[in-house]
């Protein structure tokens, strides 16, 4: 007899791990702007304040930067919070904080201290110049910060879990795009460890990592470039630092070609840092094709008919594929309807 | 002055006092005479002129009272009961030190004295402390966190938005502004308007009170009011503005008196009113000699254990990242 698959979203994989962790572990709180709405955070804590009362889950001023310096403080005094920006575009404020104290004083301190805290953030795409960025990169330079950007709901779930667990701190890096994907879910707790990549598609002619819901497009350009005969291996790295480049560098081995996909800038950018990681490891070997796709290089606009040549999609990462697969004059003809992933991974609502 | 009856002064213990505060100054004038000298390197703030506040509001506290501090926390260290070899150790580089050598003079730390890790970036503490004290207040345990800043941090926005959540959340936690003035050489009235400073806490309807002279008995009995109300009575946040004098640079050993630096005229009511030499005379000259001489011989001691303690090794540098 087959079980029943158990499909949910996104947001309630999030919700679900935070609930099924609090009633664990009476140490884990769960603070941020609207986290005690009706609705919660766009979904993914409500229901909570009424479960586990307003001194474990709670609202807070309108202090980016004092606020996360005091999750620190309460995880320094045996606290998990869970603290919530909504925007990545505000972790700005709190880079004092998170760079100079979170990811540093277990080191400075001689290994005494610990500081338990996850930050959760979402990213792109679609709310203007302020609202819509990616920082990821900003916060894989510094060494002591864990980040993870999970893109299935199997993965959010056991990602928080993960998260909320670690002795360090941990920036969760959720996608707006990605709170509708549905998924297959353990109802049990489980953990996704940290720093291992997923290869969510196999194929012999070109390696596309996606980072964050560029996993989702990259396996909507596949499907797309299947029809014409190119076949892609699709990565998820899933955790950014710890960065599982092995999994990344074996694919391209194979493939002689990469392409990273990211929802941010590509200057500096972690596909930056995995193009330079795959080019130190295979550079001399053999001859590689990189590329990296990310936002245009301006502020995020607000008109659509401006977002639509600002964000990568599907469609652009098919044709850089193809360009790269095929060569420059090759030109992609698209076959059908593109929309889906149809791949049994994961299925759009 | 305040007339002085020290059995009056409640339970204000005056051998321990002086113990403390001479500990303080001593260890500050080695360490001092040590960087001169090529055996500890830079960045070293000293404490020397400020120590009275510190030991004041330490001889008020419990073991598992926490503090936070600043760079400029020596004299808290040692009077909340951190480990005087470990911080010589950590000031001379070596792997016994409180933090393995990895911290140096602006990160002290002794978390089995309540000493939690200290901050060099101005007002970069304040949020962490008050998320201390609401860790205490979640856990229900009966100990308050004191805070230790200097008077330019209150112009840092972290220090605004940390007491108006303090306030707003009735925690359990004592601020205690250390004001000498200066900002390196930044006379506070080029840098902040009319006003003072113990105003801005009571914008958030923080209990203030003003201490002068360095008197640490003062500073002891605001202290140990303010723990009382606090725990006794759920009553949120206290601030504590405690006027007190920087004898030495900044940064260093050196005196920064002169053109260019602060006018020497400053400074000279402050040595005149050694809160150190104050309290001494409250004892007898027997009592004294066996403290100082208890103090000098446990400076010598963890000098020489500072000195003859080893080095990290090269593989030092890559552990405790991560828990």
């Amino acid at each position: 007899m087959t079980m029943k698959k158990r499909i949910i979203s996104y947001t309630e994989a999030i919700r679900e791990a935070t609930a099924q962790e609090m009633r664990r572990d009476s140490a884990v709180v769960v603070l941020g702007q609207g986290v005690d709405y009706d609705r919660g955070l766009l979904g993914t804590t409500k229901g909570l304040v009424n479960e586990f009362g307003p001194q474990r889950v709670f609202d807070t001023p309108l202090s980016e930067d004092g606020m996360t310096g005091i999750s620190i403080g309460a995880a320094l005094s045996g606290l998990r919070p869970i603290h919530t920006h909504v925007r990545m575009d505000f972790l700005t404020l709190t880079m004092n904080q998170l760079v100079n104290i979170a990811a540093k004083a277990r080191y400075m301190f001689g290994g005494v201290v610990r500081v338990p805290l996850v930050i959760r953030t979402l990213i792109g795409d679609g709310w203007g110049a302020q609202h819509s960025q990616g920082l990821h990169s900003w916060f894989a330079h510094i060494p002591g910060i864990k980040i993870v950007a999970p893109s299935t709901p199997h993965d959010a779930k056991g990602c928080l879990i993960q998260a909320i667990r670690d002795n360090n701190p941990v920036i969760f890096i959720e996608h707006f795009k990605l709170y509708e994907q549905k998924g297959e879910v353990a109802e049990k707790l489980y953990v996704v460890p940290f720093g291992k990549a997923v290869v969510r598609r196999r194929g012999g002619d070109v390696t596309l990592v996606g980072i964050s819901y560029m996993n989702v497009e990259c396996l909507r350009a596949a499907e797309i470039l299947k029809k014409s005969g190119v076949n892609c291996e699709v990565i998820d790295p899933v955790s950014l630092a710890p960065l599982d480049m092995g999994t990344i560098v074996r694919s391209v081995r194979k493939t002689g070609k990469l392409i990273v996909v990211d929802a941010a800038w590509t200057s500096c950018g972690v596909s930056a840092e995995i193009s330079a990681g795959v080019a130190e490891a295979l550079g001399t070997k053999k001859h590689l094709k990189i590329e990296r796709i990310g936002f245009a290089t301006v502020p995020s606009p607000n008109a659509p008919a401006l977002e639509k040549h600002f964000y990568p999609g599907a469609e652009k990462i098919a044709r850089v594929a193809f360009k790269i697969v095929r060569g420059t004059s090759a030109k992609l003809t698209f076959v059908g309807n593109q929309g889906d992933v149809s791949n049994g991974m994961t299925e759009k609502v | 002055m305040t007339s002085i009856n020290t059995k009056s002064a409640s339970s204000f213990d005056v051998a321990r006092a002086y113990e403390m505060l001479y500990l303080a100054r001593r260890a500050d004038e080695e360490l001092g005479d040590a960087v001169k000298q090529g055996r500890v390197p830079l960045p070293v703030h000293l404490s020397i002129g400020q120590e009275a506040i510190s030991v004041g509001a330490c001889l008020a506290l419990d073991k598992k009272d926490i503090v936070f501090g600043t760079y400029r926390g020596h004299a808290l260290y040692l009077s909340k009961g951190g480990s005087l070899k470990k911080m010589f150790a950590e000031l001379y580089g070596k792997v016994t030190g409180c933090a393995k050598g990895k911290g140096g003079s602006m990160h002290l730390v002794d978390i089995g004295a309540g000493i939690m890790g200290m901050s060099a970036i101005v007002g970069t503490g304040i949020p962490n402390a008050t998320g201390y004290a609401l860790g205490l207040q979640y856990q229900k345990k009966m100990n308050v966190v004191v805070n230790f800043f200097g008077d330019g941090a209150t112009e840092e926005g972290a220090f605004h938005e940390s007491l108006n959540f303090a306030a707003l959340k009735k925690l359990p936690i004592i601020y205690i502004c250390e004001n000498n003035e200066y900002a390196i050489s930044t006379h506070r009235s080029r840098r902040q308007p009319d006003g003072g400073i113990a105003a801005r806490a009571k914008s958030y309807g923080i209990p203030t009170e003003i201490i002068r002279n360095n008197d640490s008995i003062a500073v002891y009995e605001a202290v140990k009011k303010a723990r009382e109300f606090i725990l006794s009575k759920n009553s949120g946040p206290v601030f504590l503005e405690c006027l007190t004098y920087r004898w030495r640079q900044h940064l260093g050993p050196h005196e920064d008196f002169g053109p260019g630096g602060r006018d020497r005229k400053e400074v000279e009511p402050w040595i005149r009113n050694d809160e150190m030499i104050r309290i001494g005379k409250m004892l007898t000259e027997k009592v004294r000699n066996n403290i100082e001489g208890r103090v000098e011989r446990s400076i010598r001691s963890a000098t020489m254990y500072a000195e003859k303690s080893p080095t990290p090794q090269q593989s030092d540098l890559w552990t405790d990242v991560f828990a």
